[in-house]
C-alpha cells in the first residue's frame, strides 16, 4: 500500500516537472522553430509551431549579410565583438582582482584597509546607477566606440576579489614559509604556488564573467555609435524597435538564438564548474 | 598569518584595480553626487547651482514616485513568484532519484540568456498580432494587447523576469537542500512527521539563510538588471505603465537630456544599492553564525 502511494507520488512529480520544462523552455524553442520558417509563414497567426524549411537560409542571411533594420552589419561582426568584449571583461576582472586579492592578503602596507573599503564600495555602484557620468569619463578618454572603452567600466570586480581573498586565506602557511625557506621571493610565489593553485577557482569564476561580460546590454548601447561595434545582445535593441513595424521575426529569431547560443552552450558543457563558480562568488 | 615585506610591490599589484575603481566608479559616483545640484542645458555649456532642487522636483512629480510604485510592486512579484515556484520546483527536483540531473542542467538554462534577450522573445510569445499566448488568449475570448493595456505590459515584462530569474534562485534551493542532512529527515519521519509537516519544521526553517538571501538578491535584479527586458518590450510605455527606475533615470539622461534630475536620481538609487548590500551583508554574518 506504501509502495503503492509513493509510486504514484513519484509519478505525479515527474508530470509536474516535465510540465514546468516544457513552460520554461518553450520560449527557447518557438524561437529556435520560427527561426527556420519564412517571412510569409509567420504573417497571420496562428503561426506554426514547427520547423519549417528556411532554416540554413536565415542563418545564412542574418550571419553574413545582415539585415536593414541593423544597418546592414552581419550578425558574425557582433558575435566577433561581444567575443572580444566578453574575453577582455573576463580576463581583466580576474587578473585586476588576483592581483588585488593578493596584496590585502600577503602584504601589509599604508592605506591597506583604505584599499579595501574603496573596492568594497564598487559592489554598491553597478552600472546603471552611475550611467550618464561613466559615459562622460569614458567620452573623454575618447574610449567611445572602441573595446576599451567597452570593457574598462566593468573590469572592477569586488566580487572576485572577496572570493580570491577569501581562498588564499585558506592557504596553509607553512606552503608560505617553506617557499621562503627554498628563497622564493613574493613574485615566485605568487607564480609557482599561488596561480597553480588557484587554478579551479579561476576557470569557475572566468565563466561566471565571462556569462556576465557578454549579456551586458545597457553599457554596450552607450559606449557604441557605430553599427560596427555593436554587440550582439545590444543588436537586439535595434531589432526590437523595428519589430512591430516591419514583421521580420524569423530573422529576429534567428539572431536572438545566436545571441544566446554560446551562453546556453558554455553552461551545458561546463555545468559543474558554472555552478561552483555561481555558488562561490556569492559567498 | 606570515607575510612578505617590500614597499612597492603591494602598489604595484593593487593598483590596477584601484586606478579602474577610482577613474570608473568613484568619479563618476561623485560626479553624479555633483550634478545632482546643478541645472545644465542639454549642451553641457552652461550649467549652475540649484541646491537641492533638482531632489525637490523629483519627489514633488507624480511620474517618480509612480515610477517607484511600480517598480516596488514589480519587485514584490518579481520577488514572490521566483522564490515560491523556484523552491517548489526544486524540492520535486530533491525528491527524484531519476533524470535529476537532466531536470537540473535544463531549468537554469534561461539564466544564460540575457535580459534583453529574454524581453524579445516573450515578446515574440505575447505579440498581439502573431503571438502564441495571445492567440490562445483570444481562444479564450480575453483580448490582449500589451502595446495599449498598461496593466497587460507590467505582467509581460513581470513574466520574463520571472522566467529569467526563476534559474538563479533554483540553483541555490537545490544546493541548499542537498546540504540538509539526510539523518534530520529520517529522524523526523521516525517521529511519525509527514510529508508537510517534515518541510515546514524541518526543511523550511533550514532554508531560511538561503531564502533570505535570494529575497534580497531577487530584488536586486528586479530593481537594476531589468533594464534589458524594459526597453526591449514595452521601453516604459504604455503610458509609463512600466517606466521602472532604472529605465527612467536612463531615458531622463539620455533621451530627454535632463542631466540634473537623472544625476538626481542615480544618488537616490545608490542609497538604495547602499541599504540592500547592507541588508545581504547582514545576512553573511548569519550564515556565519549558523555554521
Amino acid at each position: 500500500m506504501i509502495k503503492h502511494r509513493s509510486l504514484l507520488l513519484t509519478i505525479g512529480t515527474h508530470v509536474i516537472l516535465v510540465l514546468w520544462l516544457f513552460i520554461m523552455l518553450f520560449p527557447i524553442y518557438l524561437a529556435l522553430a520560427t527561426s527556420s520558417h519564412n517571412e510569409q509563414s509567420l504573417l497571420h497567426a496562428p503561426i506554426p509551431l514547427s520547423f519549417g524549411h528556411h532554416f540554413l537560409q536565415n542563418y545564412k542571411l542574418v550571419l553574413f549579410h545582415g539585415l536593414n533594420a541593423l544597418g546592414g552589419i552581419p550578425v558574425w561582426v557582433m558575435l566577433k565583438n561581444s567575443l572580444i568584449m566578453a574575453l577582455l571583461i573576463a580576463f581583466g576582472k580576474i587578473i585586476v582582482s588576483i592581483f588585488a586579492a593578493y596584496a590585502i592578503v600577503y602584504f601589509r602596507f599604508p592605506l591597506r584597509m583604505f584599499f579595501f573599503w574603496l573596492i568594497f564600495m564598487t559592489l554598491m555602484l553597478p552600472v546603471e546607477v552611475r550611467i550618464v557620468p561613466t559615459f562622460q569619463v569614458v567620452a573623454e578618454f575618447h574610449l567611445i566606440d572602441s573595446y576599451w572603452g567597452l570593457s574598462l567600466p566593468l573590469i572592477a570586480s569586488a566580487t572576485a576579489t572577496f572570493l580570491f581573498r577569501q581562498f588564499f586565506r585558506t592557504i596553509p602557511s607553512e606552503l608560505l614559509e617553506a617557499a621562503r625557506v627554498d628563497g622564493a621571493g613574493p613574485l615566485r610565489f605568487f607564480l609557482d604556488i599561488l596561480l597553480p593553485l588557484s587554478r579551479t577557482n579561476i576557470a569557475a569564476l572566468f565563466i561566471i564573467m565571462f556569462l556576465y561580460g557578454w549579456n551586458q546590454y545597457l553599457w554596450p548601447l552607450l559606449a557604441t555609435t557605430t553599427g560596427d561595434m555593436s554587440t550582439i545582445v545590444m543588436g537586439m535593441q535595434r531589432l526590437a524597435n523595428i519589430a512591430d513595424q516591419i514583421p521580420q521575426w524569423n530573422y529576429i529569431m534567428a539572431t536572438a538564438i545566436l545571441a544566446l547560443l554560446p551562453p546556453v552552450v558554455i553552461i551545458i558543457v561546463l555545468q559543474k564548474l558554472f555552478v561552483r563558480g555561481l555558488i562561490d562568488s556569492e559567498k | 598569518m606570515p607575510i612578505f615585506r617590500n614597499r612597492y610591490l603591494p602598489y604595484f599589484f593593487i593598483a590596477p584595480q584601484i586606478i579602474v575603481t577610482l577613474l570608473f566608479f568613484i568619479w563618476p559616483a561623485l560626479t553624479a553626487f555633483r550634478q545632482s545640484f546643478f541645472l545644465q542645458d542639454a549642451f553641457g555649456l552652461k550649467h549652475h547651482f540649484i541646491g537641492l532642487k533638482n531632489y525637490y522636483f523629483l519627489l514633488a512629480s507624480g511620474s517618480y514616485w509612480h515610477s517607484i510604485l511600480i517598480t516596488l510592486l514589480f519587485s514584490a512579484v518579481v520577488a514572490v513568484f521566483t522564490l515560491g515556484l523556484a523552491l517548489f520546483i526544486a524540492t520535486l527536483v530533491n525528491r527524484v532519484v531519476r533524470f535529476s540531473t537532466g531536470y537540473r542542467v535544463l531549468l537554469i538554462l534561461p539564466y544564460a540568456v540575457a535580459p534583453a534577450i529574454a524581453g524579445i522573445l516573450w515578446r515574440f510569445l505575447f505579440n498581439p498580432a502573431i503571438g502564441i499566448c495571445s492567440y490562445v488568449l483570444s481562444l479564450l475570448g480575453y483580448h490582449w494587447n500589451y502595446l495599449l493595456n498598461g496593466k497587460q505590459a507590467f505582467i509581460l515584462i513581470c513574466i520574463a523576469a520571472i522566467w529569467q530569474q526563476f534559474s538563479y534562485n533554483f540553483l541555490f534551493f537545490v544546493a541548499s537542500l542537498q546540504a540538509i542532512p539526510k539523518s534530520l529527515l529520517e529522524a523526523a519521519s521516525i517521529d511519525g512527521a509527514n510529508v508537510w509537516q517534515r518541510f515546514w519544521h524541518v526543511i523550511w526553517p533550514l532554508l531560511s539563510p538561503t531564502t533570505f538571501f535570494l529575497l534580497v538578491i531577487n530584488v536586486i535584479y528586479a530593481f537594476f538588471d531589468t533594464f534589458g527586458i524594459v526597453q526591449t518590450v514595452t521601453q516604459g510605455g504604455p503610458a509609463n505603465a512600466t517606466n521602472l527606475v532604472v529605465y527612467k533615470v536612463y531615458s531622463d539622461g539620455f533621451l530627454g537630456m535632463n542631466y540634473g534630475s537623472s544625476a538626481a536620481q542615480s544618488v537616490i538609487l545608490m542609497l538604495i544599492v547602499i541599504f540592500l548590500t547592507v541588508l545581504q551583508f547582514r545576512y553573511a554574518e548569519k550564515k556565519v553564525h549558523y555554521q
